[in-house]
């Protein structure tokens, strides 16, 4: 008797799949939002836990390299724009987190995942901020290439990640205006703010293309992003627009962008570009760039030492529960 | 900015949280305060700095993500109320808040010793709040009426935002306190630690007192009696002890005078070390 009746469910199940299926296949043709209670494939699924997951430890470990100079900020006025941006990143991460979580995945898994150096972040966040002009730089590049990244982001196809992005898009926006003005303001200073500034600049122009991920023809997860309209254009179609952005912003500054075959190519309507060093990208991608160590060990410690601390509020919220239950 | 190229898209830039952040450069901008009115500001606004830069250390290592931002939030707020209150102050000798932050050495620092302590674990973090935020609460609610209208105006907006750092710190103390037992002895020894820095918080001083006689400032022994009734409150729901009279050590605070403790030197050497290594130049 029970073999029938397995085999007849599980074919049932299979006719509610390609229903689901064909549903599902549809609303991304008519470029249409998927919700959480939507079916959805499994390598859909999949594919964004990875990348929203991602995103969120990029946010709260790119909290680290701008925190850095949070108590030494040259004034009050940028201690205050430095914080506030800190803080935004802290929220960009929360706001991450609860829409994987609607893809049923837990925080605290999560967490647990980039403490154990299971999961991945932005590697731009494992370069280090030895100047002050960094806070400049990473405004400047490293947000101006996220905006770039995530921009088209904001019409993903899974609503809560399009949705997040929305809200955090115009954050990120704010965020780079304020890198740029801080290299303004060290560009029109004196010799050494200068020279700090240009330093900067230098340091992060290479890691900040490499944000767009290897060459098209090398990246492997690309195509199948694209066809569930989760990413809209291609690593070197944004690269390629990122650069053509920053050419006329860094006349404005007087920095020099240090690649000397950087020019406008009229034929292929393009930007030639020196070749980016793919092998210090693995490198750091592989955990061995300057501060990989550093951010992780400085992750761990905080939920490490935070623990009791979430221990107490769990406890407490239980007691407070098990009383009211009581009087009630 | 590139016009064509710009990857904002439609995407605006908001610019209501920036104009949120300086209007600290706003406030002041009226008359020059006197010298009473700029001693108490410089006190009053250390304060705030000083705790500030103590709460910004907690960004990145907070023990949850929630606390990151309201910690984050909380020293953001303070810098505010330091901005002003320091802008206010250098309107007397012509001097900025950055001139007054950066460039004062720890001997012309006015802030009670409460500030400058070290955040310690968690729990002392929150006992320091705790005191810190209940203290303020009661004296932005009595500077709003200053006859000094900006200092008044200062108070207006500060007095809502330490009513909600009261809050934060009230229901972290009653977690702690009603948590666990690992918790509930780290609470108890935060506040046996903290509470010798409260008697200095409501020490009338010279320039208090004549303040107060034009109706310019509270005085901050007046405050005590609030203060008290508010922690009780706290403590009794909390089961925890005033623990008056029977401290873990007497201090003796003497920040208004420019005296302070060992902890101060090492804050202000962190805070001030880049805009002293490029005097004049502008950020």
């Amino acid at each position: 008797m029970t073999a029938p009746a397995e085999l007849s469910v599980a074919s049932i199940d299979e006719h509610r799949d390609d229903e689901a299926q064909a549903r599902f296949d549809d609303l991304i043709a008519k470029d249409s939002r998927i919700e959480p209670r939507d079916w959805m494939p499994d390598a859909y699924r999949k594919t964004l836990i990875r990348q929203i997951s991602q995103h969120a430890h990029s946010e709260i470990i790119g909290m680290q390299p701008e925190s850095n100079w949070i108590s030494r900020a040259p004034s009050l006025k940028r201690k205050a724009i430095l914080m506030a941006k800190v803080q935004d990143e802290a929220g960009h991460g929360l706001y991450l987190y609860s829409a994987a979580q609607t893809l049923g995945i837990g925080r605290e898994e999560m967490m647990q995942q980039l403490i154990e150096g299971r999961a991945r972040y932005s590697s731009i966040f494992n370069y280090t901020t030895p100047t002050w002009a960094d806070m400049g730089a990473i405004g400047w590049l490293v947000d101006g290439a996220a905006i770039c990244n995530q921009v088209p982001l904001c019409r993903a196809s899974y609503g809560p990640y399009g949705r997040a992005m929305v809200r955090i898009c115009k954050e990120e926006s704010f965020h780079q205006r304020q890198g740029f003005e801080i290299l303004l303001e060290l560009m029109q200073g004196t010799d050494e703010q200068k020279r700090m500034a240009q330093d900067a600049v230098d340091r992060w122009y290479w890691p900040s293309l490499m944000m767009f991920g290897p060459p098209d023809d090398e990246s492997p997860n690309s195509a199948q992003s694209m066809a569930w309209n989760i990413k809209r254009f291609s690593n070197d179609e944004l690269r390629q627009r990122f650069v053509g952005m920053l050419v006329p912003q860094a006349e404005v500054l007087g920095v020099t962008l240090p690649d000397p075959n950087l020019t406008w190519n009229e034929e292929r309507q393009a930007y030639d570009m020196s070749e980016i060093d793919w092998d210090e990208f693995h490198e750091v991608l592989a955990g061995r760039g300057p501060a990989n160590a550093e951010r992780l060990r400085r992750r761990r410690e905080a939920h490490e030492d935070g623990a009791w601390v979430r221990e107490a509020a769990a406890e407490y919220a239980r007691k407070q529960a098990a009383k009211a239950a009581t009087a009630a | 900015m590139s016009g064509d190229l710009d990857p904002h898209g439609d995407v605006t830039v908001d610019r209501v949280a920036l104009a949120e952040e300086l209007a600290g450069e706003a406030a002041g901008a009226g008359h020059a305060a006197s010298a009473d009115v700029a001693a108490y500001a410089l006190g009053l606004g250390d304060d705030s700095l000083v705790l500030a830069q103590r709460l910004g250390d907690w960004i990145t290592r907070a023990p949850e993500l929630e606390e990151d931002v309201a910690l984050g939030n909380i020293a953001l707020d303070l810098l505010g109320h330091a901005r002003s209150l320091l802008h206010y102050a250098g309107t007397h000798d012509g001097r900025s808040e950055d001139d007054l932050a950066y460039f004062r050495d720890e001997p012309d620092f006015r802030n009670a010793w409460l500030f400058e302590q070290p955040n310690g674990d968690f729990a002392h973090t929150i006992a320091r709040q705790l005191v810190a935020s209940t203290y303020l609460v009661e004296l932005y609610r009595h500077l709003e009426a200053s006859t000094d209208a900006t200092l008044a105006a200062i108070a207006a907006k500060a007095s809502k935002e330490v009513d909600y750092h009261r809050d934060h710190a009230i229901q972290w103390t009653l977690r702690l306190a009603g948590g666990t037992d690992e918790s509930r002895r780290r609470m108890v020894r935060a506040v046996e630690q903290t509470w010798p820095y409260v008697e200095e918080l409501f020490r009338d001083d010279a320039v208090v007192v004549r303040l107060a006689d034009e109706g310019v400032v509270p005085l901050p022994s007046s405050l005590r009696d609030a203060f008290d009734s508010v922690i009780d409150q706290v403590f009794a729901e909390a089961d925890l002890a005033r623990p008056e009279g029977r401290t873990a050590f007497v201090v003796d605070g003497r920040g208004r005078e420019g005296r302070h403790t060992e902890h101060l030197g090492p804050l202000l050497a962190e805070m001030q070390v880049l805009a002293r290594a490029h005097p004049g130049a502008s950020w």
